[in-house]
């Protein structure tokens, strides 16, 4: 692995900042261009490239397959959890305006709730799928 | 030149067009799923360029701007492309189940060998 | 407090419980999820009908998120809506009373809670489908139940299914495209995607080339996804290769509210003066009706494999149903949406019960089925059931529906047509006496298994089987509804 130095050192230095990007268009979707599907799929690419580099097992190990499994429930449950919340609330499902004490502050938490579960999802369902592919090939070779 | 004015639908006809023949005429399972995205991001560019508004911005309030591009054919996009990432990766799901269970991706060959079990 | 929030628990419960089953990952614990939110939508939708049937103008109106239509997305439950919602929820509450010992059976272990999670996916889009009143919303839904019933069918046993599960995403991705084609040149005339507010702005319009475009894409698009001859080519495998459990569900269900989208599109949107009167839809689609109803039956009689008879089976049945909307009378169209009911109960039931020969003897061929009546009485007993029902035998659902075509033909004066539904009927007569013949006058061969299959399988089963008796005797429901229904599609119309 020793000639893939410069590559490990890049992306070393790279996947924190494609973190950090994510977690931006994720949290800044409120104000700019950005939100869920975004944000997850740049997420999720920090680890693909990790994943290439360092090798699917690896990866693996940094974020199990379990915890995508779960990632992947959890996102959809918080989305329609908030609309429940809003149903318990008295509203329409997914009305976020009474989740605060007025209309737009409801708004801001709900869409940011329901983003939040948006961007889980995404993330967790692209590692998944490059995951269960990448890892197949690795599987036949070693076969 | 009117018949070029609208040339955003030239495009997306040629897209939907290529991409249709492909999934049609290819007999390689993969190749049939790259002419199924083809057809699909010929539709998605047909629902973005008709969202576009003469001298519109992209939709994000700001001052002194009073004309923006309609917003929903985006969102709806959005979702399109997620259907269509989630057809994609379930496809080649299938497409490395196939040849591991026949041994080939070409469709001639997958039909011959069906017929033969 | 939870009525008025009905319309949208019916897709959210089932689109929940999913992902749970994926958090807890137990088979049991997803089986019991699966379970209960199946009933609870079937508990929902009769809820919804007694609702819409009670409500002054018929029709209940749900904002989601609290966003106005034409703007927000509309849930919009009409008397079509309910009656499609009904069948839809009761074919997926009886299956998954069946699926325990089917399920396991058929699908690996490790597999299993992910094949409830799918089950559950596509019930929640197909109720999806049936309950929103947005163009656009029914791609999504519509694509959320075919993506996870791609996945059932590959579940099956053989690796065909494999191959099988691929051609339908192939058809499926197409015909959903072409719809979004169809969903987009309208939004593009209209600015709006409601479907009540297409309805008032697609029909002045009328002519435009634009709207000439959608309404074709929208023809293909569909007919694809509900299997019209000669679209039907992904239909035959995708129901003889997936699971017993989804042959039963998808064949009572998914091309159900496909067809239900063809109704919906044409009568609501594009209003029934413009599509029967101006397009003469009922005259394209006619001849494809009809040529269905002979080809899949005729080829089905040629099927030594059961499983794949009933698939052909199917397509002609299809056939019945585009063709009640294809007289495009008020009673016609009363015709083909009763037959969309009741084929649903006498289809599930005929598949339950194949699952139930395929659960004891592991195979479903003619030859696999010799001397059955012996070895499995009430299933086979079940099969014959559904089968007289297929024929179109008084005293069976099928029997009724039938009634409805021919009356809705001679009203129209077209006995030719009443002459050939009668004629395909004899068809189905020979492809299902096939399967008595061998069940009942076949000797069974030696050491063949015998023993009925367990017992929630063979309860489900004889719940459909009854139902299409019951509603064979008593039509009120199932009548009275169908005709509601089309009176409020065919208002304006001829």
């Amino acid at each position: 692995m020793i000639h893939h130095l410069i590559l490990r050192v890049v992306a070393k230095l790279l996947i924190p900042y494609i973190l950090l990007f994510g977690l931006y268009v994720q949290f800044h979707g409120d104000f700019g261009p950005g939100g869920g599907f975004q944000a997850g799929v740049i997420f999720a690419s920090a680890f693909v490239l990790y994943a290439l580099i360092y090798g699917v097992e690896k990866a693996r190990q940094v974020i199990p397959d379990a915890v995508l499994r779960v990632g992947i429930g959890l996102g959809v449950l918080i989305y329609g959890g908030t609309g429940v919340v809003s149903l318990l609330l008295g509203a329409n499902y997914l009305d976020y305006s009474p989740l605060a004490h007025d209309a737009p502050h409801g708004q801001h938490i709900g869409i940011f709730a329901v983003e939040l579960g948006v961007g889980i999802t995404v993330a967790s369902v692209m590692a998944t799928i490059f995951f269960q592919f990448a890892g197949r090939s690795e599987r036949d070779e070693e076969d | 030149m009117a018949w070029l004015g609208l040339y955003n639908y030239w495009i997306v006809v040629f897209l939907m067009m290529a991409g249709l023949y492909i999934v049609i005429a290819r007999e390689n399972l993969i190749k049939k799923l790259v002419g199924l995205n083809v057809f699909q991001a010929s539709v998605f560019i047909l629902y973005i360029t008709v969202g576009k508004v003469d001298g519109g911005t992209a939709p994000i309030i700001a001052e002194g701007i009073e004309v923006y591009s309609n917003p929903l054919p985006h969102v709806l996009i959005l979702t399109a492309i997620v259907v269509g990432v989630a057809t994609t990766a379930l496809g080649l799901a299938l497409v490395v189940r196939i040849n591991e269970a026949y041994g080939t991706i070409e469709d001639d060959e997958l039909e011959e060998r069906e017929r033969e079990t | 407090m939870i009525l008025p929030h009905l319309p949208a628990l019916q897709v959210v419960v089932p689109l929940l419980a999913a992902p749970l089953c994926v958090v807890l990952r137990r088979t049991a614990v997803a089986y019991g999820l699966a379970f209960l939110a199946s009933w609870a939508a079937f508990a929902i939708s009769v809820l919804l009908l007694l609702q819409v049937l009670d409500s002054p103008g018929g029709v209940i109106s749900y904002e989601l998120g609290g966003w106005a239509p034409p703007w927000g997305i509309e849930y919009r439950i009409d008397p079509l809506n309910a009656y499609v919602m009904l069948i839809v929820a009761a074919i997926g509450a009886v299956v998954i009373t069946y699926a325990g010992p089917s399920v396991a059976r058929e699908i690996a272990e490790p597999q299993r809670y992910l094949f409830y999670t799918s089950y559950l996916l596509c019930l929640s889009g197909l109720l999806g489908v049936t309950v929103t009143g947005d163009a656009f919303n029914v791609f999504v839904f519509l694509e959320i139940s075919s993506l996870s019933s791609y996945i059932l069918i590959s579940v099956g046993a053989t690796p065909k299914a494999l191959t099988a599960a691929y051609r339908y995403l192939i058809f499926g991705t197409i015909g959903a495209t072409f719809y979004l084609i169809g969903v987009g040149l309208l939004y593009q005339m209209t600015g709006t995607l409601n479907m009540a507010d297409l309805a008032q702005r697609v029909p002045p319009l009328a002519g435009n080339r634009t709207i000439l475009v959608a309404f074709a894409f929208i023809a293909v698009g569909v007919g694809m996804k509900a299997a019209l001859f000669p679209l039907h080519i992904w239909l035959p495998n995708a129901y003889a290769y997936a699971p017993s459990v989804v042959s039963a569900f998808l064949a009572a269900t998914a091309t159900k509210v496909a067809v239900y989208v063809l109704i919906r599109v044409y009568l609501t949107i594009f209003g029934a003066e413009f599509s029967i009167a101006g397009m003469g839809i009922g005259y394209v689609f006619m001849p494809f009706a009809i040529a269905a109803m002979f080809v899949g039956s005729a080829v089905a009689i040629f099927q030594p494999d059961v499983k794949r008879m009933l698939a052909y089976s199917s397509v002609a049945q299809i056939g019945y149903i585009v063709l009640g909307f294809g007289i495009a009378t008020a009673l016609g169209v009363t015709a083909g949406i009763l037959h969309l009911f009741n084929h649903a109960l006498m289809k599930g039931s005929m598949f339950l019960a194949l699952g139930c020969v395929f659960y004891r003897t592991g195979a479903v061929t003619i030859e696999s089925m010799h001397g059955l009546a012996g070895r499995m009485p009430w299933t086979t007993a079940a099969f014959v059931g559904g089968g007289l029902g297929i024929i179109g035998v008084p005293l069976t659902a099928g029997f009724i529906s039938k009634w409805y075509l021919v009356t809705a033909a001679l009203e129209r004066g077209w006995w030719w047509l009443a002459a050939l539904i009668l004629l395909s009927s004899l068809l189905a007569i020979v492809y299902v006496w096939r399967v008595v013949e061998a069940a009942y006058f076949r000797p069974a061969p030696a050491g063949a298994p015998a023993g009925e299959a367990p017992f929630p399988m063979l309860v489900a089963t004889w719940a459909l089987v009854a139902a299409n008796v019951y509603f064979g005797l008593d039509t009120r429901l199932s009548v009275g509804v169908a005709e509601r229904a089309a009176a409020a599609l065919m208002g304006g119309g001829p």
